[in-house]
């Protein structure tokens, strides 16, 4: 089955990446930019293959594999999709 | 008493020889240096140093692939025994991951690597790894890191507040950490976790020696304990 993974800062904690890439889409000195571009957040998307018997088994797991490392859920949320 | 002490050493750590050699001069103790893949500790450890550096290549987040080695398991149970454990810049952000400090380390608000000399207020020395200092002293460290940003939320924060957590703060915060906080450690008190670095600055010659005192500071808290 295969997993995709959405891991994204929580509402309120401070993206400075996310700050720097609004920026940047504003516009940078030389560069035309779009003023109306705002609230950027950057985050992670990760994909992969999971052996399991069913969807809801895979997804536990995918659920259990975020918890322990792929997010830090002090300042991270995530999404699950197993398909 | 001869004080005693381990270094792990993860792929990647870049600052486990400068804290093998830091602790030694302060203390006159032993090192031993432990791979991160072992299962077990030395025995009769007085202090475990998580060094700076990468950890697997910073990848997926600062120590979150570190905190989960084989090694970080008996970490945390010489931790509960009440072993002396500090976690130093990439330490500290593996401390956070483990679980054995609260919080966790972001990006620095400024987007920069900051590596400087950076001035810090000792602000509990009733610990075993501050004790030599005086309270509210002005020591100098060195920062070097990109993620030092310490974050917790409002709960968390008056929690390690009000239980005298905080040990150091910067006296200019360089990145946004909550509180200026620089180093933090656990409720018991054995484990501390800071970014600026007393492993580079524990001899004159290089720009500082204030680093030297916490190291001494933990040799007279097990000489006191023994």
């Amino acid at each position: 089955m295969k997993a995709k993974v959405h891991v994204f800062l929580k509402p309120g904690v401070l993206d400075v990446q996310g700050k720097a890439v609004e920026g940047a889409l504003n516009g940078l000195s030389t560069v035309q930019g779009w003023a109306n571009v705002s609230h950027v957040r950057v985050g992670k998307v990760l994909e992969f293959d999971v052996a399991a018997t069913t969807a809801d088994e895979a997804k536990a797991q995918v659920k259990d594999m975020c918890d322990k490392l792929l997010a830090n859920t002090v300042i991270e949320s995530y999404t699950v999709e197993v398909a | 008493m001869s004080f005693k002490a381990a270094v792990l050493v993860f792929p990647g750590s870049n600052c486990d020889r400068d804290c093998k050699v830091a602790v030694e001069r302060s203390t006159g103790g032993h090192v031993d240096m432990v791979w991160h893949q072992d299962t077990a500790l030395p025995s009769g450890l007085d202090l475990i140093v998580v060094p700076g550096g990468f950890s697997y290549g910073d990848y997926l987040r600062c120590g979150a692939m570190a905190s989960l080695s084989p090694v970080m398991a008996e970490v945390v149970k010489a931790a509960e025994r009440g072993v002396n454990v500090i976690g130093i810049c990439n330490g500290f952000q593996i401390l956070c991951e483990s679980g054995l400090l609260p919080g966790a380390l972001m990006r620095n608000n400024t987007l920069k690597y900051i590596c400087k000399p950076i001035e810090l207020k000792v602000e509990n020395h009733n610990t075993a790894f501050t004790q030599g200092y005086t309270s509210g002293q002005s020591v100098w460290m060195t920062q070097g890191n990109a993620d030092g940003n310490f974050v917790a939320d409002a709960d968390t924060l008056n929690a390690i507040e009000g239980n005298g957590q905080v040990v150091f703060r910067y006296v200019e915060n360089p990145n946004g950490s909550a509180n200026d906080i620089a180093g933090l450690m656990n409720t018991r008190g054995n484990v501390l976790g800071m970014m600026p670095h007393p492993d580079r600055a524990f001899e004159a010659e290089l720009g500082s020696d204030d680093g030297a005192t916490l190291f001494k500071s933990l040799l007279n808290s097990a000489l006191t304990a023994a």
